[in-house]
């Protein structure tokens, strides 16, 4: 046979599969015709079974990767409140039976996993996310199955979906209040260092508005990938700038390298002191440098007088692989298990839409470690204190300011009017 | 006999064609054909590299930079066809007030998104390989500056966070060419086309390998010198095998965006651009089906072992890794004919003939 026939032969079968593929496309596409009218199309059914004595639940944290160090502290708390809910008699009366998947810092790992869980595993709930990253990737996912997920981490807000329960801050519980202590301290010049993500973009543009307002001026403004720690030259600039505060969004183990640059260019916390959203007390002790004398803006600190924060340090100190000390992100995430809970009990069914439904027919609350907070069942955020702690010599926080009362969550900053207009409605619309 | 086995290995392309097309389908659920799906994409790529690396004998460690062609030109087109006239919204969070970066107007087109997917790679592919090839850049050196493109491309996504959606890449795709995304029988369908391509890219390869061009390229592997002195410039042989390699690449990407509905810096990276390696090394990369087929396990190991055993995976893979590379140099595929000559003669090493029996198979 010559070479020519042959490499005929070859074209022909390829073209013949080529055919086979078009009819497949046309085939597939013909029957979602229909179907593209509204991009929020019907869900598949849900295959949740909750007809036994046991309800599943999804942990999707990052055990291995860069965030693995965070997050499993918070998969360990996770599993600390459904063991306690378990003992009490668990939800609705069934017992709390957990899938751990591993969202390995990688945020389509987090998309594929969410889909897993939800599908395959057919839990009621996805509990976890840890950036803003991740919680990116999980949304449109949770959204086009109708889960529920429940996000423990203080994020940059302008965000809401009937399908995520946020109970970390919004920017209005926790950079808000910052930037109100900045101004009571007489602040003038402040820089921000941050880390170039979502979260630190974002929440830099909204402290540039309300700083604006404030009548704080912004002398610099500085980012690092997540994974690179060398801040030297970022540091050299802030000490040119000579501003009176640092604001640091840095997130993670970058950290590190932030305040090993800022100690050996010679700045310290009695002249230019750094305000963190980032630093709670897991890390404070992992900077590699002492840290006291720097502040953090949070909601939950170990150091809070309140009735049922004792026992809660306690159990957490108790509970086998804990970390000793409790924290911000992992109260948020202990939350999040009894609202949940709070929230069946209220719908009576562990079904999304009367979940929601409850949410929003029923006053939810919940008597959490840093005081009684109340979920708001139109925007899924629940009211947090404010708290500004400043670090001691044991790497635990003293608070040096309260706000008055709870702050009402407020994601899309409605109530403030610096905040403009036109941008909060393209960021609704972008929503969809 | 020669014959026989090239028309052998075409029915094994019809065989895994059936079980792609007809019985994968059948047999999974929809998510885990979606992950199927996500492994063609890789196998894709990894059909290229198989091309390159196994017959060419270029180590092309950054494919993630033409999988990244492949992917950010998809995932503009499908941001932008999600937000219809407005600006993305991840744009206006980080400055409420630019308008879209001119880069992206273009990909608004679709005409224009799938010519991007396929020319883009080749200019690139092209002009690199050309600056290389001619210069006689090779082995170790072609392979470190393949991986710093790589890594130089993720650092680069990274820090533009506005224009590329940075470290947290380009996600919530509604829409992919008028058909919606959240439609299962559209995920089928997009299913479908990631396999067919693969089905094709291997065909595309079989002809290669059984042609004059492929005989050629292994020649240039194994005595470049002797091919200079034959005639031929082994510099255009090297450049149409990584131009092809590049495009497969790019498609694997383009693919990858609506299946996996997520594309971020760490998808394109040095890492990535390794673990693509490494499943051709495993799977066999000189062989016909061998990369496609460890790309593949790659992935599902990804998946599967990744949820029972998330801190023990990766060193599954590692292990895996080193006993392939020191047993089986020639990877999984390999095994048979291995076995099937210790069989024959059990006193004899046979690892030198088998690269030729192997080769053999695939040629007329």
């Amino acid at each position: 046979m010559s070479n020519s026939s042959k490499r005929m032969r070859a074209l022909m079968a390829t073209g013949a599969l080529g055919t086979a593929m078009a009819l497949v496309l046309a085939g597939c596409g013909a029957r979602a015709g229909d179907d593209t009218a509204g991009a929020g199309s019907s869900p598949a059914a849900s295959c949740v079974d909750t007809s036994g004595s046991t309800v599943k639940l999804g942990f999707l944290n990052s055990l291995t990767g860069g965030m693995a160090i965070s997050e499993k502290t918070v998969s360990n708390v996770l599993h600390m409140a459904s063991d306690e809910i378990n003992a009490s008699g668990g939800i609705l009366g069934k017992k709390i039976e957990y899938v751990q998947e591993d969202g390995a810092t990688d945020w389509p790992t987090f998309a594929e996993k969410t889909e897993k869980l939800l599908t395959q595993d057919c839990v009621a709930a996805i509990f976890g996310g840890w950036t803003s990253s991740s919680r990116k990737a999980v949304k449109p996912v949770v959204e086009k199955l109708n889960g529920l997920f429940f996000y423990p981490v203080q994020y940059e807000g302008l965000e809401s979906s009937p399908n995520i329960y946020y109970t970390g801050a919004t920017t209005n519980q926790q950079i808000i209040p910052a930037m109100d202590f900045l101004a009571s301290k007489g602040v003038k010049k402040l820089f921000l260092a941050g880390s170039d993500y979502v979260f630190p973009r974002t929440a830099n543009a909204i402290i540039k508005l309300y700083a604006a307002k404030l009548g704080i001026e912004i002398v610099g403004e500085e980012y690092v990938p997540l994974d690179k720690d060398d801040w030297t030259s970022q540091v050299a600039k802030i000490v040119a700038a000579k501003p009176d505060f640092i604001f640091n969004t840095i997130n993670g183990s970058s950290n590190v390298g932030f305040v090993k640059a800022y100690y050996d260019a010679g700045l310290t916390p009695a002249k230019t002191p750094i305000i963190s959203v980032s630093i709670a007390e897991e890390e404070a002790p992992a900077m590699g440098h002492e840290v006291t004398g720097n502040y953090a803006s949070w909601n939950y600190f170990q150091s809070l007088k309140t009735d049922t924060n004792p026992k809660f340090i306690e159990s957490w100190k108790a509970y086998p692989n804990s970390s000793g000390v409790t924290s911000d992100p992992m109260e948020a995430a202990y939350i999040s298990m009894y609202l949940y809970k709070a929230l069946v009990e209220a719908a009576g069914s562990f079904d999304v839409d009367k979940v929601n439904a409850a949410a929003k027919a029923n006053k939810i609350t919940f008597d959490a470690p840093e005081g009684t907070v109340t979920l708001d069942g139109e925007n899924h955020h629940i009211s947090k204190p404010g708290h500004i702690g400043q670090i001691n010599k044991d790497n635990q926080f003293d608070v040096v300011w309260a706000s008055d009362k709870f702050i009402e969550p407020d994601p899309y900053l409605e109530g403030y009017d610096w905040f403009p207009a036109d941008v909060r409605k393209q960021l609704v619309d972008a929503a969809g | 006999m020669t014959k026989s086995k090239s028309w052998l290995s075409l029915s094994g392309i019809g065989v895994f064609a059936v079980l792609l097309l007809a019985v994968a389908p059948l047999m999974l659920t929809d998510h885990w054909l979606n992950n199927l799906g996500k492994y063609c994409c890789w196998a894709i790529a990894a059909v290229g590299i198989g091309l390159a690396w196994g017959r060419g004998g270029m180590l092309v460690m950054g494919q993630g930079v033409f999988f990244a062609l492949g992917a950010y030109s998809m995932a503009m087109h499908l941001t932008l066809e999600t937000a219809g006239d407005r600006i993305p919204g991840f744009m206006v969070l980080y400055d409420p007030l630019a308008p879209l970066p001119m880069f992206w107007e273009p990909f608004r087109s679709a005409t224009f998104t799938l010519l991007a997917i396929v020319l883009l790679p080749v200019i690139v592919a092209g002009i690199l390989g050309y600056a290389l090839f001619k210069r006689r850049v090779k082995g170790a050196y072609f392979a470190i500056l393949t991986q710093a493109l790589a890594v130089a491309l993720a650092v680069l996504i990274s820090s533009t966070i506005r224009e590329t959606g940075g470290d947290t890449g380009l996600s919530d795709f509604k829409y992919f060419f008028g058909f919606v995304l959240n439609d299962p029988a559209n995920k089928a369908m997009v299913y479908f086309i990631a396999a067919a391509l693969l089905i094709v890219c291997l065909l595309a390869v079989w002809q290669l390998y059984r042609s004059r061009f492929g005989e050629l390229l292994v020649a240039t592997r194994d005595a470049e010198e002797r091919v200079r002195f034959l005639g031929y410039d082994p510099a255009n042989v090297k450049l149409v095998a990584f131009i092809v390699s590049a495009l497969m690449a790019s498609i694997g990407g383009a693919l990858f965006v609506p299946i996996v509905g997520i594309i971020t810096p760490a998808e394109i990276g040095a890492a990535a651009s390794i673990l693509m390696i490494a499943g051709v090394a495993f799977g066999g990369r000189a062989s016909l089906f061998g990369p496609a087929l460890g790309a593949m396990a790659v992935g599902w190991g990804q998946s599967s072992l990744g949820s029972t055993w998330p801190e023990g995976w990766t060193y599954i893979l590692g292990l895996l890794f080193i006993v392939v590379v020191l047993f089986l140099p020639n990877g999984l595929s390999s095994l048979p004919a291995r076995l099937a000559a210790a069989r024959r003669k059990p006193d004899v090493q046979p690892t030198p003939v088998i690269v030729a029996a192997e080769l053999e198979e695939v040629r007329s």
